[in-house]
């Protein structure tokens, strides 16, 4: 797969994240270039998430930076990533259960929101019409992922597979330059993987969204990811396209176990 | 532009559309809800989209007389580009869009199509799947742009292209789309729709610009429909149904139609249209109620004991409150209580407030089904056609509902029963031929130009007409009274029950029947009454089971008796079935239709028995179980004579 992949816009350096005695990562370093789509695997408590927190600053790695587009960041906060253009979802879905999918997808809006609490309670002229455009963009990302016959259905109500759809909606809706996804496809039925992995494949291609991937599924990774580094107790052992990771000894003993 | 409309009659569709566009500019013609919005078209937008849409065809070197396929869903862009095509003289062929690709190959090279208009890349996709096969294919155009990004083949455009270059062409040559539109004639075929196919292949149905607008005015004028009326289009555009109620018929009063967001959101956007003309097959209204009474069970007992006291005043009045009959003060008031808590909301539910006529077809519809419609005032009527006929033969008129007749021949349909009960019809409507099969054409027209439906009926005394049975299975008795065996059956299994009935008496003295019951209604029948059994075999046994299926087959016989012609189809003698009928034993098609034939071998000897009047009669039956086992099921059946009622005026 030969998609134009251009300049690297998020670059990790040496990056060790500790909880008291319990290392998570250590020491790692690899980058993002600028419209791929970059895989992160590994088994069971390899760090994974605890990466995707890092590069978005739910996590504060004790050494290292992060770089993004030429910026340096040694302390990252998830609210200097939004701003930045990164978004993400997560493992175990986080959407409002009670509010209907439109709404959820709205709250995905609400950095770029201008007026302020009083104007929209008001809901009168810049306000108003604020609203409206966002409303707009909020109607663009449901076409996009065909969710037109839920769109005010409770998010509680819907199965697990249109929650995943709508999480990933929500965070479309920031419009995001780097959109950071927690296995998107965990859970899900042979049909349901199709419909994300096309829909990721979208993303990617027509917004030209930049995006990480933390995915079990091999056959999944190897066919949309761009290049896949892989993580195993905290360490990188691997990095490079799917075809390079899939023959390295590492991964494979990582995976399959010492003895093959 | 402004001579398009005016000068000739407004016998062709486009002649219609610019007529339109005149005196009606700015009324919205169609809506579409895009973006969670329902985009608006008016009549003059239609009009220069076509414009631009029929130009840029031309430009393509477009010729008068050629097949354009269209494959997609109810989209404005769609209708538009059929009237795009017929400005060119050319035949706009809607295919099925849910079709996969091989399917679609047979229609396609059989309609010679070089231009193809898509909805999206899932149908580019799969044109592109069968393009080897398709080599007089020249230009595939399509309408939603997504996706489409890297499809870089010279031969795929994107229709905003399309129109654009139309509109430059267009400046360049105001006079040709005057000129082609002028040239067009009302004998000219306006449309070639593709019958289904369940017997050979598919035949293109070659329809004229006459045929279809002849059949549109003859509907609007019947119901008296307006310029007013909103529908919702929302079946597949391949099918006839979809073709006279969302593009003829709109095309001839001017009323709107509105395209749904997508397959799944129909019942919101039905909800949020109100269409006040609607129409669906059998299916969609038994679905509704369904969900109906789904919901009704989780109410809460307040307004489930409303809603069942109310729907018991429907029963007993509300068909003929609708009919404008006479009806007892008492459940007028009730009806009129009950309209205000339970039918208005509930209409409302259902998106049919605002429905002045509700069409059906395509299937039987169950009486109880039926009823239920009209009983809460919606008018919902059932009409007869085929594609041959642009689907008008017959309508039920307004106050004369039977719930077994299809209705009256409708304005300027001749309906004629031959000799052997097939029902023959004459009219505008008819088809002009078959494409490319003068040899089928010919069987189906007769010398004096009447369309061999196929289908047997009867006209009841009062002028409508019954249909009752495919032709090729009517059979007659030995004394040569008319016996259709589904019309038989079908009565049998409206019971509940009943899960299915073989009869026979093709050139026999009197017909009998083998009975299936349904398990589930029967067992859950025979343990309120505290009836033991171990299973279907014992169940089907059972004296108390043989006496209900009696009562419920002597209440056919009487309904027979009834109809007149059908009287001496009363079912003499009947038995129940010790098995299920099973696709797994080659008894029923995968499809669950009866394989009458199969099952009169197998069971010949129940027949012997049933005709020689025996009381009983042992059967045993090799059977394939789920698994793939085989085993036998022995039984033996016990017959039983049933009450058949005298004819008026002859002896039993």
């Amino acid at each position: 797969m030969s998609r134009p992949t251009g300049e690297v816009i998020l670059d990790l350096k040496n990056v060790s994240l500790s909880f008291g005695g319990v290392k998570a990562l250590t020491d790692i370093s690899f980058d993002i270039r600028e419209h791929e789509i970059r895989a992160i695997i590994g088994p069971n408590g390899a760090g994974k998430s605890s990466m995707l927190n890092v590069i978005n600053g739910v996590y504060r790695p004790q050494q290292g930076e992060i770089v993004l587009r030429g910026q340096h960041f040694t302390r990252m906060s998830p609210y200097k990533a939004a701003v930045a253009g990164i978004s993400r979802t997560f493992q175990n879905i986080a959407l409002f259960k009670g509010m209907s999918v439109i709404d959820n997808l709205m709250t995905g809006r609400n950095l770029k929101i201008a007026s302020n609490l009083f104007q929209q309670a008001l809901w009168w002229g810049p306000a108003r019409r604020e609203e409206l455009a966002h409303r707009a963009k909020v109607e663009e990302i449901i076409d996009f992922l065909e969710i037109q016959h839920i769109r005010k259905t409770p998010v509680g109500r819907l199965p697990y597979g249109l929650q995943k759809r709508v999480d990933l909606g929500r965070a479309l809706a920031m419009e995001p330059s780097i959109l950071l996804l927690d296995e998107p496809m965990a859970g899900m039925n042979v049909e349901e993987k199709q419909d994300m992995c096309r829909f990721i494949l979208d993303v990617n291609d027509q917004l030209g969204t930049t995006i990480v991937l933390i995915e079990h599924d091999m056959g999944v990774v190897m066919d949309i990811s761009d290049r896949v580094v892989v993580l195993d107790y905290g360490r990188k052992i691997g990095d490079g396209v799917p075809d390079a990771v899939r023959a390295n000894p590492e991964v494979i003993s990582a995976y399959l176990g010492a003895g093959h | 532009m402004q001579d398009l409309a005016s000068a000739r009659a407004l016998d062709t569709f486009p002649r219609l559309l610019f007529h339109h566009a005149e005196v009606r500019a700015a009324v919205t013609a169609m809506r579409e809800k895009d973006l969670g919005i329902w985009q608006c078209w008016t009549w003059h937008d239609v009009a220069e989209q076509v414009r631009a849409l029929a130009s840029g065809l031309a430009e393509l070197g477009f010729q008068r007389g050629e097949n354009l396929a269209l494959v997609g869903n109810n989209r404005p862009r769609m209708y538009m580009m059929m009237t795009a095509v017929q400005c060119l003289g050319g035949v706009p062929v809607p295919l099925y869009q849910d079709a996969v690709a091989n399917e679609m190959l047979f229609v396609l090279i059989d309609a010679e199509v070089r231009f193809i208009f898509v909805e999206d890349q899932e149908q580019v996709d799969k044109i592109l799947e069968i393009q080897e096969s398709l080599p007089q294919l020249a230009h595939l155009l399509y309408d939603d742009p997504r996706g489409m990004r890297h499809y870089t083949l010279p031969f795929i455009h994107d229709i905003r292209e399309l129109m654009e270059m139309g509109r430059i062409h267009n400046r360049n040559h105001p006079d040709l789309l005057p000129l082609a539109v002028a040239a067009g004639g009302a004998d000219d075929v306006s449309v070639m729709l593709y019958t289904s196919g369940t017997t050979g292949k598919p035949k293109g149905v070659r329809l004229t610009h006459r045929a279809f607008i002849s059949a549109a005015h003859g509907a609007v004028s019947f119901d008296h429909l307006t310029a007013e009326e909103d529908v919702l289009s929302y079946l597949p555009m391949a099918w006839v149904g979809d073709h006279l109620f969302s593009f003829a018929q709109a095309l001839v009063t001017g009323f709107t139609i509105n395209c749904p967001e997508s397959a799944e959101t129909v019942m919101t956007d039905l909800r949020e249209i109100g269409p006040t003309y609607y129409f669906a097959p059998p299916r969609v209204f038994e679905n509704l109620l369904t969900q109906v009474m789904i919901r009704m069970e989780d109410a809460s007992a307040i307004k489930q004991k409303m809603f069942h006291f109310f729907m018991a005043v429907a029963r007993r009045c509300g068909a003929a409150v609708l009919d404008r009959q006479a009806v007892a003060t008492v459940d007028r008031l009730l009806y009129a209580l009950g309209k205000i808590l339970v039918y208005g909301p509930l209409k409302n539910v259902l998106g049919m407030s605002r429905i002045r006529v509700a069409y059906t077809a395509g299937a039987a519809i169950g009486p109880d089904l039926f009823r239920f419609y009209r009983s809460i005032g919606i008018n919902l009527k059932q009409l007869y056609g085929q594609t041959e006929t642009c689907a008008y033969v017959c309508l039920q008129p307004d106050g004369e509902i039977k719930f077994d007749s299809v209705g009256r021949p409708a304005p300027g349909v001749e309906v004629k029963i031959a000799d052997n009960g097939e029902v023959l019809v004459r009219g505008p409507m008819l088809l002009k031929e078959y494409y490319k099969r003068p040899e089928a054409t010919a069987e189906a027209i007769n010398d004096e130009g009447y369309f061999m439906t196929g289908d047997a009926g009867l006209l009841d005394e009062d002028g409508h007409l019954k249909i009752i049975d495919r032709a090729k299975d009517v059979g007659k008795l030995a004394n040569g009274a008319m016996y259709a065996p589904n019309y038989i059956e079908n009565k049998l299994k409206f019971f509940p029950y009943i899960k299915e009935a073989v009869a026979f008496g093709d050139c026999r003295e009197m017909v009998c029947a083998f009975i299936n019951i349904d398990i589930g209604a029967v067992g859950n029948w025979a343990e309120r009454r505290g009836i033991a059994y171990s299973g279907y075999t014992d169940l089907a046994a059972k004296p108390e089971v043989y006496g209900l299926i009696q009562e419920s087959i002597e209440q056919v016989n009487g309904e027979l008796v009834a109809e007149g012609a059908l009287a001496d189809s009363q079912i003499h003698r009947f038995l129940i079935l010790h098995k299920e009928l099973d696709p797994d034993d080659d008894e029923l098609t995968r499809t669950r239709k009866v394989r009458r034939n199969f099952v009169a071998e197998k069971y010949a000897v129940l027949i012997d028995a049933l005709y020689s009047g025996r009381s009983s009669q042992f059967i045993e039956t090799a059977v394939k179980f789920e698994d793939g086992r085989q085993g036998k099921v022995a039984a033996d059946l016990a017959i039983r004579d049933l009450k058949t009622f005298g004819v008026a005026g002859r002896a039993l």
